[in-house]
């Protein structure tokens, strides 16, 4: 049976309709993340787990009860808050001590576990120190340690990584992975970036305007994306309208709007005329010389126009004859050259029949 | 870099120490300028007028030469007098139970206030806030003779509980305010985080309002202990002729014996008594701060 199990929620305010009939369940020791834009209802959604905000319809159940009637401070629930909400009137052990004081645990109980809960998250020298004499990190990593402390079944964590710049984002990613290995704990993860999601879930679920658009493994996720929301919400991708020409067995056909025709993996259940969108991953393309002869099944022809120039890639954005854009993304394997062809310089882009995908809506 | 480029770095640090070094004094000046006239200056005035002796005809008697009847120089007799009856001791301590007491009343009426208006929803708080400073529109004297019509037909007129319905009645505001000032800062997602982590409603006033709020239930005490300390009309209208406090034997010397320098000493003993009780009570915060 699965720890958590959201059914159908729905909460309406007003007339907007934050969260509508949202359905997923999580398993015991998973790291399950809510993805979505600003607004997409995902924190609204937190809120209504950790019991500070009801459902107008459905039901939130842990261990296949139903939350309904427990409020907040009963549930087996906590949650590490986006601003991690320390107290400031209390040392470091202070506030890790909270939760277990709540609970009503003897005296040597709640110092053994401050002890080790400070231990777990390297700040067993800032035990007496109060939350504004730390920095992000430290306070990041008490908030970790108080919402663990008390062995919650669920970690419920709003965007914890947020406020941290970007070096310390990639750094506390590891440490919050090797955590949750380490303690075993649900973990249901909300955030709006992307790279977090896809390096830390184990699944995640993509939201929009409410509802979930897709549950998935984070490479099935970015390998196989159901719709085009998806698609250009996880990484970037190169999305074009077209029809099916042909669907075969191993590849199938496509008129692509703008490039022209395509071959692409066949998928099961399409027909001849069908009307979808043809996508392809940047990464997934090849940059040839315009005087070459084509040596894959696809091809492009246009002039490179931007460049995006990050260190070890670099993303060229080609302006095709149509008008159209595509982006590749290519490696910079040799040293000192940012890219492999000149501003408006004509390039085309090549790619095998067994990349690209076909969406449905 | 060049030995003149150098040069003007260096000077520019110097110049940008010394504007530091100046702005500090310049904007600690300014309060320092006032405090020092305003109040280093009276209190020594106080304290020297407190042990001369007094004019014929009320003021102080000159230093110097003698003039009438009139006695010249320095003395303590006044505080011979303080201490030789203890008349004085007991005055000044029921003046400082009335005190306590009013704060005690006060913070208790206030506080759940101070909750309501600042957890009420944004636009109404400044309304609120209004009405209770509303009061302060209408004469102070008339508040009080109010009292007295309403207590008149109960027979609580002129009675100890009298004087302190007075007093929480035209301190309340001093108490409300900044406790408000302080309750509304409070960032409530830590009540969230209090209930998340298992806290009931009981146990996250406990832990998280109150004790952030101490910094406001200490001003607002201020605020009132000591205004009600030397306060003399109250206990003059609503109190009665027998019960005196502090205020009243202040007013008395001044007004009505017209013995400044009496007076004089008696305000010197008040302000080292608050002042004692102001460093007992920093004292007791701030072991009560270590232990929690």
């Amino acid at each position: 049976m699965s720890l958590l199990e959201v059914r159908g929620v729905t909460r309406r305010f007003g007339s907007l309709v934050a969260v509508d009939d949202v359905s997923f369940s999580v398993g015991a020791g998973e790291f399950f993340t809510l993805l979505g834009p600003s607004g997409c209802g995902k924190t609204v959604l937190l809120r209504m787990i950790a019991g500070f905000d009801l459902p107008d319809g459905g039901a939130v159940l842990l261990d296949g009860r139903d939350l309904a009637g427990t409020p907040p401070e009963r549930r087996p629930i906590h949650t590490v808050f986006q601003s991690y909400a320390l107290f400031p009137h209390m040392t470091v052990a202070a506030n890790i001590a909270f939760p277990l004081q709540m609970a009503g645990r003897p005296r040597e109980e709640v110092e053994r576990r401050v002890a080790e809960a400070l231990d777990q998250v390297h700040l067993s020298d800032k035990a007496r120190r109060y939350p504004n004499e730390l920095s992000g990190g430290q306070r990041q990593r008490v908030a970790l340690a108080r919402g663990l402390v008390n062995r919650p079944r669920l970690l419920l964590l709003d965007e914890p990584l947020g406020a941290l710049d970007a070096k310390l984002r990639v750094q506390m990613q590891y440490e919050l992975m090797s955590l949750q290995r380490d303690v075993g704990i649900t973990f249901v993860f909300v955030t709006h970036a992307q790279d977090e999601a896809l390096s830390l879930s184990h699944r995640i679920a993509v939201m929009n305007a409410g509802r979930v658009e897709q549950i998935d493994e984070p490479a099935r996720l970015y390998g196989y994306p159901h719709n085009r929301f998806v698609a250009g919400f996880i990484g970037s991708i190169n999305l074009f309208d077209c029809e099916v020409l042909e669907a075969g067995d191993a590849t199938m056909r496509l008129r692509v709007d703008r490039l022209g025709e395509v071959q692409a993996p066949a998928r099961a259940g399409l027909r001849a005329g069908q009307r979808g969108a043809f996508a392809i991953r940047p990464e997934q393309v090849h940059l040839a010389a315009p005087g070459e002869p084509r040596r894959r099944a696809n091809r492009v022809e246009g002039r490179a126009r931007e460049f995006l120039y990050v260190g070890e890639v670099t993303t060229y954005v080609l302006e095709l004859e149509c008008g159209a854009t595509f982006s590749a993304l290519l490696p910079n394997a040799a040293p000192g050259s940012a890219r492999a062809v000149g501003a408006g310089e004509p390039a085309a882009i090549e790619w095998d029949a067994d990349c690209g995908l076909f969406l449905e809506q | 870099m060049t030995r003149s480029a150098e040069a003007a770095l260096r000077e520019r640090q110097r110049s940008a120490q010394f504007e530091g070094r100046f702005g500090r004094w310049a904007s600690a000046g300014a309060p320092m300028l006032f405090l020092l006239v305003f109040f280093v200056a009276p209190a020594l005035i106080m304290i020297v007028a407190s042990v001369r002796h007094p004019g014929e005809f009320g003021g102080l008697a000159p230093l110097v030469g003698a003039h009438g009847e009139a006695e010249t120089g320095l003395t303590l007799e006044n505080y011979q007098v303080f201490f030789g009856d203890s008349i004085y001791a007991q005055v000044f301590a029921k003046s400082f139970g009335v005190a306590a007491t009013t704060t005690l009343a006060c913070l208790l009426m206030a506080y759940p206030l101070a909750l309501l208006i600042a957890r009420s929803p944004q636009h109404y708080r400044n309304l609120l806030v209004l009405l209770v400073v509303l009061p302060f529109a209408s004469n102070f004297l008339v508040r009080v003779y109010a009292w007295m019509i309403i207590l008149g037909p109960w027979n609580l007129l002129f009675t100890r509980f009298a004087v302190i319905v007075g007093m929480v009645y035209a301190h309340l505001p001093f108490m409300i305010l900044p406790l408000y000032t302080n309750l509304e800062k409070h960032d409530p997602v830590l009540l969230d985080a209090a209930q998340d982590l298992g806290a009931n409603a009981w146990q996250r006033f406990w832990r998280v309002t109150f004790p952030l709020s101490l910094p406001g239930i200490f001003s607002g005490s201020a605020l009132v202990f000591i205004p009600v300390l030397g306060m003399f009309a109250i206990p003059e209208i609503l109190g009665g002729k027998d019960d005196w406090l502090v205020g009243n034997m202040i007013k008395e010397s001044f007004l009505g014996t017209r013995d400044w320098p009496f007076g004089s000493m008696l305000s010197v003993m008040l302000t080292l008594a608050v002042l004692a009780a102001a460093g007992l009570a920093a004292w007791a915060g701030r072991r009560g701060l270590q232990r929690a």
